[in-house]
């Protein structure tokens, strides 16, 4: 497979412009899911976003892609890709995008297969679709696939249904699928959530590879820097719909400012750690939020809260390709 | 009402879960105030048990009473229409039509209230037995109603009052609470199974809570609501099913009661004649039944977890 | 397969023979007896005893049923006491009419309802949606033989558009062949038959759809919902497919899953419906056999039509069973 066209064009392959989601309910003030964040991906680049469960990192990967629900969310913002808004497109050139331009692998890869069909034709129907394939080369195409994402014996598993495989086999199934037309952009959710251990090691490594050599660039969503650490080049952490912090990769595991940052790549269990030792953990839960108009968030959470952090929302600070948004950062030595 | 992916709901769920900590019932009592078709059901409810409450205050005549004036003018191809004192007319005997309508609600509300009761007593006993005993209980129970329900809802209703020697008001009600009885049972058996397997109920049976104990406290009312949502939507199919019964002539035999499903059918020969006779009752019974339809379903609505948002 | 079928086949023999048990055994529980019931009014223990010997109920219990299971077995559910036919003969003559109309319904309803359901997903919540809902609660609280009267009124005696009873006009010579109206039009070429035949089927057939139509409107709309809203749909609009396939291929095709398991419980509702609806239309079928044997207490009928109507039933919902295998890969026949 080779990188179709991935690494043409001046400036980057995705380039989200305060991007805003927000959900309402009749009778009920709106929910803010995504509260403008702007963040950009280069070609083959591998970024991650990183955040608890209800940061709204779910949320801005299905905005991107055009797959919130209809009529529920409103969404602002721009999402540049390859010199259109995707947010501007009509349902119809959205389509055409998707699956060709734009992969993505999603979290529970039983509920994201269809029972009823096929893995193989699950595949097909989108190489048909876009990449114009007569079902006969759809189908050998198919089984290259499954070869490659590491299925064994694909030309038997062609005709299996999801039910008929293990949990990393359809997350692989779920992969090929994203890969088939050689997107230049595949954004993955959370896809070793719902794994083994065992297995999530295999897909995130298949992931790395399948990067590296088609040339596709990467959106990683997860919880886990864990996940993050071997696999991206920058990361994003988002917490309550803003990010607080992006940094390379080595930066911000060596030096992480924003305490939020600091507290999560501190909870991470290391092998050379005191087996004695309780692991620190991010004190309370996304419900003790304050809202970012007239505060940090964070800072019922934080040990480094300050007076202003409650009453004054913190500006963004960028510096030699880090963002942070804090009124008391760790200082830079200090990790 | 929007459409949200599951994540969404999950998450919604959630916070609504945690953050404002309401217990299943409130949640529910506050989404059914707030639902229109509940209100609109309730309010027919309403409005339908207090005219058969009411009903002999209300009702200026007797069911059985049947005036000269009005018989003077009953003959084959007449039925006198509405007139001084008779708001409604005549019915095809010469008795006043609008009070027959008002105590006819008391008789088809008995009739539906008595075979839902029975039903759900009997079918709740043999759930409870079968889904909390298991076993061997369980299995012969659950024959049985298969056998039940393996026949035509209808059918068996019909079957049971065309055996009766006499078709009465009674033999109306057995015939249609038997064609609940297993529907509540299966219904039960199957959330009280569901319960059994589930962690709240493992964990009380680990703390040694006794059985009797876990079935009424634990598992009992957590089944209930699929139950009580059943029993409201057999209120408005238990009405229709008797005048059914009615219709086939295995009604309640006596002339002199006032019934919608029995008007209902003794009108059939006079549809030439004045169809309004049967077009009082049917009104009657589709908005009787369509009120408790709408509760039912909006009941069913705000008590699934799923749909709390 | 064929083992699950034979399994399926054998767990009906008990099912039958408890049904035939506890029919029989309600029965003989009437004061008087099947005897006192039949009299009525009249009975007189003499003319009980009488007619207990005439028709052997004199003999224990246990054997007056055992007798009757082994008749039953050989095909003989006894004599109608209405035309004094064999039970089985009068149903073998009324069954095509019944299943003339009650196949009709049930199309009206799959082929109305399925596509009601589905728009009613799809636009849920905008007017269309709430009109169905509305007009699905309204459906399931009209009493079936009400509708069938309003429709013979309005259409037939008003508007003279179609016949306002009967399966065929009284006039018309039409050969018996298969007993089923239509298709013996055709098959004897006599094509005014036929049209006659469908005449007289389109009210009868749309009284006895409204009940299934609503129910299978209601079930498809909360299965597309459902579907609709599952992580696979989300796969599917992922990949950028065309928007006929993403509702064909995937919302539908998982959605008629529980609608297929509805339409078998349908037949239920369309054996039941049909007796109300027949005596309406004076159809001539199962249910005026039915209709006909209650007022006259004619309880060998009765007995022999229940048992056929749970046997059709279970064996109906054997066919959903078997095809909902083969629509579904994950269901495996054991």
């Amino acid at each position: 497979m080779t990188p179709a066209g991935a690494r043409s064009g001046d400036g980057p392959l995705l380039d989200v412009r305060d991007l805003s989601v927000r959900f309402t309910r009749r009778g009920e003030p709106d929910t803010v899911a995504v509260d403008g964040i702007s963040f950009d991906i280069e070609p083959g680049e591998v970024v991650g976003l990183v955040g608890e469960s209800g940061c709204g990192k779910s949320v801005t990967s299905l905005a991107i892609m055009g797959l919130l629900p209809g009529r529920g969310p409103k969404v602002g913002g721009e999402v540049r890709f390859g010199g259109d808004d995707l947010l501007a497109l009509s349902d119809s050139a959205l389509r055409e995008r998707r699956g060709r331009d734009l992969g993505m692998v999603f979290q529970d890869p039983l509920s994201s297969l269809n029972p009823v069909v096929p893995v193989g034709v699950q595949i097909t129907e989108a190489l048909t679709r876009h990449r114009g394939m007569d079902k006969k080369a759809a189908r050998t195409e198919a089984i290259t696939l499954l070869e490659r994402v590491g299925i064994p014996d694909p030309a038997r598993r062609v005709t299996s249904y999801p039910h008929q495989m293990s949990g990393g086999m359809r997350q692989r199934a779920l992969i090929a699928i994203a890969l088939a037309c050689r997107p230049r952009l595949l954004i993955a959710d959370e896809p070793t959530t719902a794994l083994d251990v065992t297995i999530q090691a295999q897909i995130l490594e298949l992931l790395r590879e399948l990067v590296a050599e088609t040339g596709t660039a990467l959106m990683m969503i997860t919880h886990d820097l864990g996940v993050v650490a071997g696999l991206c080049d920058r990361v994003n952490v988002l917490y309550a719909g803003r990010i607080v912090e992006r940094a390379e990769r080595h930066r911000l595991f060596a030096t992480p400012r924003h305490p939020y940052t600091h507290g999560l790549i501190g909870s991470i269990p290391r092998l050379d750690s005191d087996p004695e030792l309780e692991l620190p953990a991010i004190p309370g839960s996304v419900n003790d939020n304050l809202p970012w108009d007239t505060a940090c968030a964070f800072a019922p959470r934080c040990p480094r809260e300050i007076g202003r952090c409650t009453e004054v929302t913190p500006g963004v600070e960028t510096a030699a390709s880090r963002l942070l948004r804090c009124h008391n950062p760790v200082p830079a030595t200090s990790a | 009402m929007s459409a949200p992916t599951t994540w969404a709901r999950r998450r919604r769920a959630r916070i609504d879960d945690t953050a404002q900590g309401r217990s299943l019932g409130a949640d529910a009592l506050r989404r059914l105030r707030r639902n229109p078709v509940a209100i609109t059901g309730a309010v027919i409810i309403a409005v339908f048990v207090l005219i058969s409450v009411f009903a002999p205050l209300l009702a200026p005549h007797g069911p059985a009473e049947a005036f000269p004036q009005l018989l003077d003018r009953l003959r084959p191809g007449e039925i006198p229409g509405a007139q001084d004192g008779f708001p409604l007319g005549s019915d095809q005997n010469g008795r006043d039509e609008f009070s027959r309508m008002i105590l006819a609600s008391r008789q088809t509300l008995l009739v539906g209230v008595l075979a839902t009761v029975f039903g759900l007593v009997f079918g709740v006993l043999i759930g409870v037995v079968a889904g909390a005993v298991g076993g061997w209980a369980d299995t012969v129970l659950m024959r049985v109603t298969d056998v039940l329900l393996s026949i035509p809802s209808l059918l068996l209703a019909i079957s049971v009052a065309a055996l009766a020697a006499r078709p009465s008001q009674t033999t109306v009600i057995i015939a249609v609470a038997l064609v609940n009885v297993p529907i509540f049972a299966r219904l039960l058996r199957g959330s009280m199974l569901a319960q059994r397997e589930s962690d709240h109920v493992l964990a009380a049976t680990a703390l040694g809570v006794k059985r009797p104990a876990i079935v009424v406290r634990h598992m009992l009312p957590n089944a209930i609501g699929p139950v009580i949502v059943q029993a409201t939507l057999t209120l408005a199919t238990a009405i229709l099913d008797a005048a059914a019964l009615s219709f086939l002539g295995l009604g309640d035999a006596d002339p002199a009661r006032a019934e919608w499903g029995l008007m209902l059918a003794t009108a059939q020969p006079y549809l030439d004649v004045r169809p309004a006779l049967a077009l009082y009752p049917a009104l009657a019974i589709i908005v009787v039944a369509l009120g408790f339809t709408l509760f039912g379903e909006a009941l069913r609505e705000a008590l699934d977890p799923k749909g709390r948002r | 397969m064929l083992r699950f079928v034979v399994r399926r086949l054998v767990q009906v023999v008990p099912t039958l023979l408890i049904l035939s048990v506890l029919l029989f055994a309600w029965l003989r529980s009437l004061p008087g007896g099947p005897a006192g019931a039949l009299l009525g009014d009249k009975a007189t223990p003499e003319g009980i005893a009488a007619l207990n010997r005439t028709l052997g109920l004199d003999q224990p219990i246990p054997i007056q049923y055992l007798r009757y299971l082994g008749r039953a077995l050989s095909g003989d559910f006894g004599a109608s006491l209405i035309s004094g036919d064999p039970v089985l003969a009068e149903i073998g003559r009324a069954l095509p009419a019944t299943i003339e109309l009650s196949v009709t319904a049930l199309l009206i309803a799959v082929l109305a309802g399925i596509p009601l359901g589905y728009l009613a997903a799809r636009y849920r919540g905008r007017p269309w949606d709430n009109v169905t809902i509305l007009g699905t609660l309204v459906g399931v609280a009209v009493p079936v033989f009400f509708l069938g009267y309003v429709l013979k009124q309005i259409f037939a005696v008003e508007l003279n558009l179609f016949p306002p009873s009967g399966r065929l006009a009284v006039d018309l010579d039409a050969t018996r062949v298969t007993g089923f109206a239509i298709l013996d039009g055709l098959l004897t070429r006599e094509f005014d038959a036929s049209a006659d035949a469908i005449a007289h089927l389109v009210l009868p057939a749309i009284a006895l759809a409204t009940i299934p139509l609503a129910v299978i409107v209601r079930i498809t709309r909360a299965s597309v919902l459902d579907v609709l809203d599952s992580d696979f749909v989300r796969t599917a609009n992922a990949k950028g497919l065309a928007p006929g396939t993403v509702r064909g291929r995937h919302v539908l095709r998982n959605a008629l899953l529980p609608v297929s398991t509805t339409i078998g419980l349908q037949t239920g509702l369309l054996l039941a419906g049909a007796v109300l609806t027949e005596k309406v239309f004076n159809w001539g079928g199962l249910g005026t056999l039915i209709a006909e044997g209650i007022e006259r207490r004619d309880y060998p009928r009765l007995q022999a039509i229940v048992l056929l109507g749970a046997l059709i039933y279970v064996i109906v919902n054997l066919l959903v069973d078997l095809s909902y295998a083969l629509i579904d890969p994950r269901v495996r026949l054991r």
